[in-house]
């Protein structure tokens, strides 16, 4: 086995471990914490595919930006500890898992059924990952997107800040 | 079992679970924030599979598509969980099963 191979099962399996962990843990921050591995884990995951750049975003922007305004807000409603326990086992929570596994099962028959065939990755595949090269592709071909994302990024701040505001007169 | 390096499928077989594990979070799961973590787990097994296509098929656009999906998932975090805070202070509960007044 090489190490790519190694690294692949270490993470994919942490991944998968961590996200289970986040949909089942009753405490909230507990699966904020799990979910945050989750990111690290899927950060790895991208290394093996050598997306440097991607992988130091996902911790960035992710387990950096993203989840601290989750533990935020969790920490801001200070849910006590008797309406955690809340979570029970219902009629719908079976039905949620059989349609999620027959979810599943579709898209391993058409995997199955039509395998990719690639078994390495493009030979440019290192130099595709760095920031240079991506750098590149988004201030030329991609620039119209790119200015357009920051337009909807400036009407989240904007719509987040209505929101969350204690009386909008 | 031999393998030098792993073949696309393996990639695209994990980002399924993940993405059904996510699924399930949605469904299943009672508290809003809770919630919100499995759509956000969700995105990013796509975002897996957007970067594993990008660097078979040596094709920069999955690796532009995933930035794109980050930007749109941090303000998505933004306005979700300002409308979990507007929520839990007009209704005083955080579980989407207890919010029913569009339920006519």
């Amino acid at each position: 086995m090489s190490l790519q191979v190694a690294l692949f099962f270490l993470f994919g399996i942490g991944a998968i471990a961590t996200a289970i962990g986040t949909i089942t843990r009753r405490n909230p921050v507990a699966a904020a914490v799990n979910l945050i591995a989750h990111f690290f884990m899927l950060a790895g995951l991208y290394l093996t595919l050598e997306a440097q750049l991607l992988a130091v975003l996902q911790i960035l922007v992710y387990a950096g930006a993203i989840m601290v305004l989750v533990v935020f807000v969790i920490m801001l409603l200070n849910l006590g500890d008797d309406r955690a326990l809340r979570e029970q086992f219902t009629v719908r929570k079976v039905v949620g898992v059989v349609l999620a596994a027959m979810f599943m099962l579709q898209v391993g028959v058409l995997i199955n059924a039509q395998p990719t065939g690639a078994t390495s990755l493009a030979p440019t595949a290192a130099s595709l990952g760095t920031a240079e090269s991506i750098g590149q592709a988004l201030f030329t071909q991609y620039l119209f997107p790119f200015e357009a994302i920051s337009l909807l990024l400036l009407a989240a701040l904007v719509g987040a800040i209505i929101l969350a505001k204690r009386k909008v007169e | 079992m031999n393998l030098q390096s792993i073949p696309l499928d393996w990639y695209l077989i994990v980002a399924a679970v993940l993405f059904t594990i996510g699924v399930v979070g949605v469904v299943t799961r009672r508290n809003a924030i809770v919630v919100f973590m499995a759509i956000e787990m969700m995105l990013n097994s796509v975002n897996l599979v957007f970067v594993s296509f990008a660097q078979f098929l040596g094709d920069i656009a999955g690796q532009i598509f995933v930035l794109f999906v980050m930007a749109v998932a941090a303000g998505e975090a933004a306005i979700g969980l300002a409308i979990v805070l507007a929520l839990f202070r007009n209704k005083r509960t955080v579980y989407v099963d207890e919010v029913n007044v569009l339920k006519w």
